[in-house]
């Protein structure tokens, strides 16, 4: 156990520390909230109060894989799952709060720069679980203990290998404009998907705005969700997928269908998805025990064996398919900066993309 | 139903007759109902974000190139959509009213299937069957040729393959107006002219022809209103296409950060152009039925086809394909296959799909809940405010019943969008914060069915002679009782009719829905789109083909009941 504690430390030392730097830095505080265990108290209030709402970004088969498991775990206690893209996430849970309405207990998104939001707000929950203060290094989660880091996400290139082989695929984003991939291209957005809005930030950041606008003459197909990007090329609607979620691609290219990841030469775009209770949760402490249960061995392992996500646990064992955190080139998250220029992605991307 | 009636007949005056409160209450519910939206809608179109009388919001809406593409494309898919509609629905129907076409009543019922299809779970159908390089159509064509991979005989994510699938579910608005005419028009006429030496032909162009042109002309504008109006089509297809139509870009105006003045801004043109298209519409239908008064008519003569009967009967079916068999299979297919564009074999069938959206998809059971209680609210709620209207305007019962008749089959007039946006701003406020509830939902959906609910008890009731209610009223008792005793049973049929039909509308909404719905509030429409949204193509079409079992289950009920016909339904 103690090695695999070390290697999974490392993988996510090497990788995510650059990449999550920053995002939970804070000033030094008196002492943080107490870590919580899950007690046969919290278990029996959490079933008296039989339900919990966790709004989330993730792919649907995975977060109702997620909801059942936890359910068969602690029969009476039903999720319902509210799965969008984050953007959208982040518009329902505004819109729902602007109109008084608290119906959410967890929410799970793909944007960092949602938190800020929210924390500003003063509508998030303190709440460390136990299990999270022993085995997650202090960058993934809030020191005052208002989020969480679930999932590490990545929005490299997917294809279809019966469309295109291996080695004629594109591996840079550069690549991406040759004409002969026009027409052949599916893209997700970031006005409904977190992973792509950070994707879109970190992109124009890195290769300037001037990439969409060449980008966008290529006909590139326009979807919303980063799920569905990996979907749309695992039916061969499109051969190459410029954004999107590795993990699905990663999956289902393991179920037998003709896809592969491509980890593009300027690095690929990453975003951290966090987890939150929220304040007015309407079951607070079944959303206590669904955040300790989702961070927790369990939880985690699902993330990685099921989803093939990378996992910010340390005892979580990984399951070898998944290219190491590591080794791939990340591009710099920065989700104050998301948080400063979201709209603006938002205005210029449609601007661009007509959609 | 308290009150008291003499048991020896005296005076009415002195029984309490509850008849005009309750009137007034009918035109005061209907009148927030309609008037509070479209008030909200005008205030913000013309305010600013800090409440200043502007015209920006139309300055911006007409000057601005991501507002008036939009507006354009709308344009050209409503036309080209009503224009196809048209010459698709007009031949089909003369064929089932007019000619001794084989399995007339077959085609009719096959229209009906495509009249209650969802247009957006047509529109994900045809994605599956004519999407350009995972279609099962242009796999299949390239099976066949051989052709390369980049060949593709349909590309569905093109302006003319939204117009087509638009039109696939829009043409059973004309086909039903154009037979309905067809059905209505004495053959005494036709007769006429035969007697006078018209040949069959000749007969069909100088009489029947122009007998149904106001029909024709008025199905047209009712295909343009539909496509014009349509959110659920157009999002699905325009979007990955790259391009918005009025609809869709009303609903990206509502995407954070919302911008509800230009929302509001964009759907009065919709508005307007709804309202003058339907005074049009009305101003042909009405000159129609001046041109054929007259005595009992004799049953329209039917034209052998001879051996073209089975040519047209073949030709019918071919354009059946489209909305109906098309689309179904390839959501049967993809409701089985492990990947929804693969060819579903006895080796790689999967239940998986199925097992997803009954027992692990937690979204559903709250969907299907709030669905059935709307769908029963909605169906009850408009069928008793219907039925009170009908009365009063049948009957003439109050002063004032013009008004009464007026404000029931106003929100025809209505787009969905628009009326889930002036909804959204009028009860997101004090005093009426109805949003997150099912109670905007429910209002949503009522005003959405009134006007076709209205319309067809109102025809119902004309079938019922009022003496019979002289009888109960000489008698002593007040309206109401009369109404309750007399009238109701005698319109069993048409009520459950009625109540069944609205039912199924509400389980096909989505445009109003779609602004409306929050989490705990969200409907299998909303549902259907969401997934659409994260690319569930499986679950998709498990869900919709339940959706479309139910829908079914209820028409065909519905037909069960004699003396019944089809209905309108809105999108």
């Amino acid at each position: 156990m103690g090695k695999t504690t070390m290697h999974r430390r490392d993988v996510l030392k090497g990788g995510v520390a650059l990449t999550v730097a920053g995002v939970f830095a804070s000033p030094l505080r008196a002492a943080p909230p107490p870590a919580e265990a899950v007690t046969p108290a919290l278990i029996e209030a959490a079933k008296k109060e039989g339900a919990v709402t966790f709004y989330t970004a993730m792919d649907l088969a995975f977060a109702e894989r997620l909801g059942r498991v936890f359910e068969e775990k602690f029969a009476g206690i039903k999720v319902r799952v509210e799965r969008s893209g984050a953007e959208r996430v982040f518009q329902r849970i505004g819109q729902e709060y602007q109109s008084n309405i608290h119906a959410v207990d967890v929410v799970n998104t793909a944007d960092q720069s949602h938190v800020i939001f929210w924390k500003r707000q003063g509508w998030l929950a303190a709440y460390l679980p136990e299990e999270v203060v022993k085995f997650y290094d202090k960058k993934y989660y809030d020191p005052d203990g208002l989020a969480i880091v679930t999932r590490v996400l990545v929005s490299p290139f997917g294809i279809n290998t019966n469309l295109v082989k291996m080695e004629d695929a594109p591996k840079s984003f550069a690549d991406l404009l040759d004409p002969k991939w026009k027409g052949k291209m599916v893209k997700a957005h970031p006005a409904y998907s977190g992973t792509i809005m950070n994707a879109t930030f970190q992109i124009a950041r890195d290769l300037g705005w001037e990439y969409f606008e060449k980008l966008v003459k290529q006909n590139v197909m326009q979807v919303q969700s980063a799920t569905d990007t990996p979907k749309r090329i695992a039916l061969g609607e499109r051969a190459v997928m410029i954004d999107g979620a590795g993990y699905l691609v990663i999956r289902n290219k393991e179920a037998g269908q003709p896809v592969d990841v491509i980890y593009p030469s300027e690095g690929t775009p990453v975003a951290t998805s966090p987890s939150v209770m929220m304040k007015a949760a309407p079951h607070p402490n079944a959303a206590k025990l669904f955040q300790s249960w989702m961070h927790g061995r369990e939880g985690q392992q699902l993330l990685i064996d099921y989803a093939r996500q990378y996992s910010p646990h340390a005892q979580a064992v990984e399951k070898p398919g998944v290219r190491k955190l590591s080794d791939i080139k990340l591009m710099r998250e920065d989700p104050e900066g998301v948080e400063k220029a979201a709209d603006e992605v938002k205005r210029r991307y449609s601007q661009y993309f007509k959609v | 139903m308290t009150v008291a009636v003499p048991a020896n007949s005296a005076p009415r005056r002195f029984g309490f007759d509850l008849t005009k409160p309750v009137l007034y209450l009918f035109a005061a519910v209907l009148c927030v109902l309609i008037v509070l939206p479209l008030s909200w809608l005008f205030v913000y179109s013309l305010t600013d974000k800090t409440g200043a009388l502007t015209l920006a919001n139309f300055y911006r809406l007409f000057t601005e190139s991501s507002f008036y593409d939009p507006l354009a494309t709308t344009f050209i898919i409503s036309v080209s959509s009503a224009a196809i509609c048209c010459v698709v629905a007009a031949p089909m129907a003369w064929l089932v009213a007019r000619t001794d076409l084989p399995f007339a009543g077959t085609i009719r019922a096959l229209v009906t299937a495509s009249f209650v299809t969802p247009p957006f779970l047509g529109a994900i159908a045809w994605e599956l069957l004519a999407a350009p390089n995972s279609g099962l159509l242009n796999k299949l064509f390239r099976d066949l040729t051989g052709a390369d991979q980049d060949v593709h005989l349909f590309n569905i994510y093109t302006v003319s393959g939204i117009v087509f699938v638009i039109s696939c579910y829009t043409f059973p608005y004309v086909f039903t107006l154009v037979a309905n005419s067809l059905d209505r028009t004495p053959g005494e006429l036709e007769d006429a002219s035969s007697i006078l030496g018209g040949g069959r032909w000749y007969t069909a162009r100088r009489v029947t022809i122009p007998l149904v042109l106001p029909a024709l002309l008025a199905g047209g504008l009712v295909a343009f209103l539909q496509a014009m109006t349509l959110f659920g089509s157009p999002a699905i297809l325009a979007l990955p296409a790259g391009f918005h139509t009025m609809t869709t870009k009303i609903w990206s105006l509502f995407q954070f950060p919302p911008k509800p003045e230009l929302a509001a801004a964009a759907s009065l043109p919709l508005l307007f152009l709804t309202v003058f298209l339907l005074r049009a519409e009305h101003m042909i239908l009405g000159r129609r039925s001046y041109s054929v008064v007259g005595g009992k008519y004799g049953a329209p003569r039917l034209i052998p086809l001879h051996g073209l009967r089975w040519v047209a009967f073949a030709l019918c079916l071919l354009m059946l394909m489209m909305p109906v068999f098309l689309p179904y299979y390839a959501l049967l297919n993809a409701a089985f296959s492990p990947v929804a564009t693969t060819f579903v074999t006895f080796s790689n069938a999967t239940w998986q799909n199925v097992h997803f959206v009954l027992f692990e998809l937690s979204a559903m059971t709250l969907a299907l809940k709030n669905t059935i209680i709307l769908g029963t609210a909605a169906a009850t709620a408009g069928m008793a405010i219907a039925l009170v209207i009908a009365y009063v305007t049948a009957r003439q019962a109050v002063t004032g019943w013009r008004v009464l008749g007026f404000l029931a089959t106003a929100p025809i007039a209505i787009p969905g969008i628009v009326l889930g946006v002036g909804l959204f701003l009028s009860y997101t406020r004090p005093p009426f914060v109805l949003y997150g509830t099912l109670w905007i939902l429910l209002i949503a959906f009522v005003t959405i069915a009134l006007p076709s609910a209205y319309q067809q008890l109102q025809a119902a009731f004309r079938t019922i002679h009022p003496e019979l209610e002289d009888a109960s009223r000489i008698l002593g008792a007040t309206r109401l009782r009369s109404l309750w005793q007399i009238t109701a049973p005698l319109l069993r049929t048409g009520v459950v009719a009625t109540w069944c039909f609205i039912f199924v509308g509400v389980m096909r909404e989505l445009s109003a829905a779609i602004i409306l719905f929050t989490s705990e509030t969200k409907v299998i429409s909303v549902l259907i789109y969401d997934l659409n949204e994260s690319g569930d193509l499986g679950a998709i079409s498990v869900i919709g083909l339940g959706m479309l079992i139910i829908t079914f289950a209820v028409v065909i009920a519905v037909n069960r009941i004699p003396g019944f016909g089809t209905v309108r339904f809105r999108t």
